[in-house]
């Protein structure tokens, strides 16, 4: 069977949610072999033997944290080199992007990005993509080299599928691009406690009617009472109220997670790029005639500062 | 010293427009109105804030791939405050994947000359957001990419980037290829007196063959990725809608609790 290549990416050794959703989607069309760098490497395959990874290639080396994407660039060309896989998957972010496309290149192959789903095909993998604020679904596939796609977050469930998960030292030389730009400083974000936005089951997210960065606290106790990540409309982080990093929507996140609540968001494209696919869709607006009641199953038309805190009271209440 | 900026900007059809694709799977560009990606608008004023922050001698070259039309995207930009422009046009790139595009560009940069290539984040048609990171590899120049504030002294950019993980602070040295997002800074609007100096600027045009390129290398049949088909997303079917009387937040958990999420 056809081996596949799947870019791991992780914090220290922790494998993200996303990477075990690709191993799902991976065996779909061969044997996953993963590719784990940098610090931690050796540390992700218990995790990935449990979802079904083959093999996981490690190489560690100060380059990964000191220089952007090409060091990485350069691992997963040897690793492509050394297992000619049938297909190449990287988990969707922005760094995963931008190595996927510089490998693609190198390899003189096509690239898909932001793929939702992906399955098996005569010609190769076809990858489903959502386009034009989700308005449409396309089909396609990579027509020269090796197949480079890039998936997003939630496009698979993650799924247990014990394999041997043998460690092998991958061997990398770096270019010498690879410390073109140089990592002078970094900042860890700090951590919330909530789930990953574009991981999270369920999103609360928060627009222009929350009027105000203080206000912001009503969505938060609304979103740790159902256990969700928060999300903010473009509105609403650039009038400085919650930070870009939340900020759901075209030039933010995408998600596509269970249940998106919307509260005091009108649902301009902007914002409906990024939340569309969601599988139910909630929404709390003091205008009736808002276009995000056009996609909603339940929408509350309302005063949010009334109806989201009887619905966070009403929420503990029957969680006892 | 001089400096030499290209920034790179794309023509797309309005996104608030029922965007739509042509028989052959293309994005449709004839129904839609089209103008400078607002994405793109960030990298011209990025550029036209390094010229004024620099005592060197700064040339902005804006540069667009694209139809007849596209030359709007490059009006636009000039009347901003960019020098001139150069339009690459050619019957034979209509299709051309997010591969050959940069292809293309790269030739246009390598061709005008540059010390610092400056792009949005990502189209706001294709959304790709790779096309940057392309060019460095294609150049080999370094990549520095998604900054949300950018600046450059003595022959170095530095910059950071707000990634999911942690904030980094970069730095490499020119020649470069930077990209920037929505975060570095409102783009100015064109001044009156923009839009008239707009007019008398110079907008180079070329084709595939100034840029020594062949029609097999770009366009849909050179592409390296193919589209089998697009469906237009079922509407979502009309949910309940309820009016607030002090009951809308029980109501609302009602619901929740039917589908199981509470």
């Amino acid at each position: 069977m056809a081996e596949v290549l799947v870019y791991v990416d992780h914090v220290d050794g922790a494998v993200r949610k996303p990477t075990l959703e690709l191993l799902t989607l991976a065996r779909r069309i061969g044997e996953p072999v993963a590719v784990a760098l940098g610090n931690g490497a050796a540390d992700t395959a218990a995790t990935l033997a449990e979802h079904g990874a083959v093999k996981v290639l490690t190489h560690d080396a100060a380059e990964y944290a000191d220089y952007l994407v090409v060091p990485k660039v350069d691992a997963l060309q040897a690793a492509h080199e050394a297992v000619s896989p049938a297909a190449v998957l990287v988990p969707s972010s922005a760094e995963g992007k931008e190595i996927a496309a510089r490998l693609a290149l190198r390899i003189g192959s096509g690239i898909i990005t932001d793929a939702v789903d992906l399955e098996a095909g005569d010609e190769g993998p076809v990858a489903t993509q959502s386009v034009f604020a989700a308005s449409f679904t396309t089909k396609s596939r990579v027509s020269k080299g090796t197949p480079v796609i890039t998936v997003k977050p939630n496009s698979a469930a993650v799924e247990a599928a014990p394999a041997a998960g043998a460690v092998e030292a991958l061997n990398v030389s770096f270019s010498a691009q690879a410390t073109g730009t140089k990592v002078t400083g970094r900042t860890p974000r700090e951590s919330t406690g909530r789930p990953e936005l574009t991981e999270a089951a369920i999103v609360v997210s928060g627009g222009r009617g929350v009027n105000g960065a203080e206000n912001f606290a009503i969505i938060e106790a609304l979103a740790d009472s159902l256990g969700a990540a928060v999300g903010a409309s473009r509105a609403a982080v650039d009038a400085g109220w919650y930070p870009h990093t939340n900020q759901v929507g075209q030039t933010g996140k995408s998600v596509s997670p269970q249940l998106y609540i919307a509260n005091g968001i009108s649902g301009a494209i902007q914002h409906r790029a990024g939340m569309q696919t969601s599988k139910t869709i909630v929404a709390v607006n003091k205008d009736a005639e808002a276009p995000i009641f056009d996609l909603v199953d339940y929408g509350v038309v309302g005063d949010l500062f009334d109806v989201v805190p009887a619905l966070t009271e009403e929420i503990k209440a029957r969680k006892g | 010293m001089s400096l030499r900026i290209v920034v790179t900007v794309k023509y797309v059809p309005d996104a608030t427009g029922d965007r739509h694709f042509a028989d052959d799977l293309t994005v449709d560009r004839d129904d839609v109105d089209g103008l400078l990606s607002e994405l793109d608008e960030y990298a011209v004023e990025q550029a036209l804030q390094i010229s004024e922050n620099s005592d060197d001698d700064v040339e902005i070259t804006v540069l667009t791939v694209g139809p007849e039309d596209a030359k709007d995207a490059l009006r636009k930009a000039l009347s901003m405050g960019a020098d001139k422009a150069i339009h690459v046009e050619d019957d034979d790139i209509h299709g051309t994947d997010a591969i050959g595009t940069s292809l293309i560009l790269a030739k246009a940069i390598e061709k005008a000359g540059y010390d610092l290539v400056i792009s949005g984040m990502a189209s706001t048609d294709g959304t790709m957001g790779v096309v940057p990171a392309l060019l460095a590899e294609r150049l080999g120049v370094p990549q520095v990419t998604l900054l949300s504030e950018v600046s450059v002294e003595d022959g170095t950019v530095k910059g950071r980037r707000d990634g999911d993980a942690a904030s980094e602070n970069l730095e490499a040295s020119l020649p470069a290829v930077v990209s920037v997002t929505d975060q570095s800074g409102e783009a100015r609007y064109p001044s009156f007196k923009g839009i008239m100096a707009a007019k008398k600027k110079p907008v180079e045009s070329w084709d595939l063959s100034d840029l020594d390129l062949e029609a097999e290398e770009v366009g849909l049949e050179g592409a390296w990725t193919k589209v089998d088909g697009a469906a237009e997303r079922p509407a979502r079917t009309a949910g309940t809608i309820v009016k607030d009387e002090g009951e809308g937040g029980k109501q609302l958990a009602e619901f929740l609790a039917g589908q199981k999420f509470i």
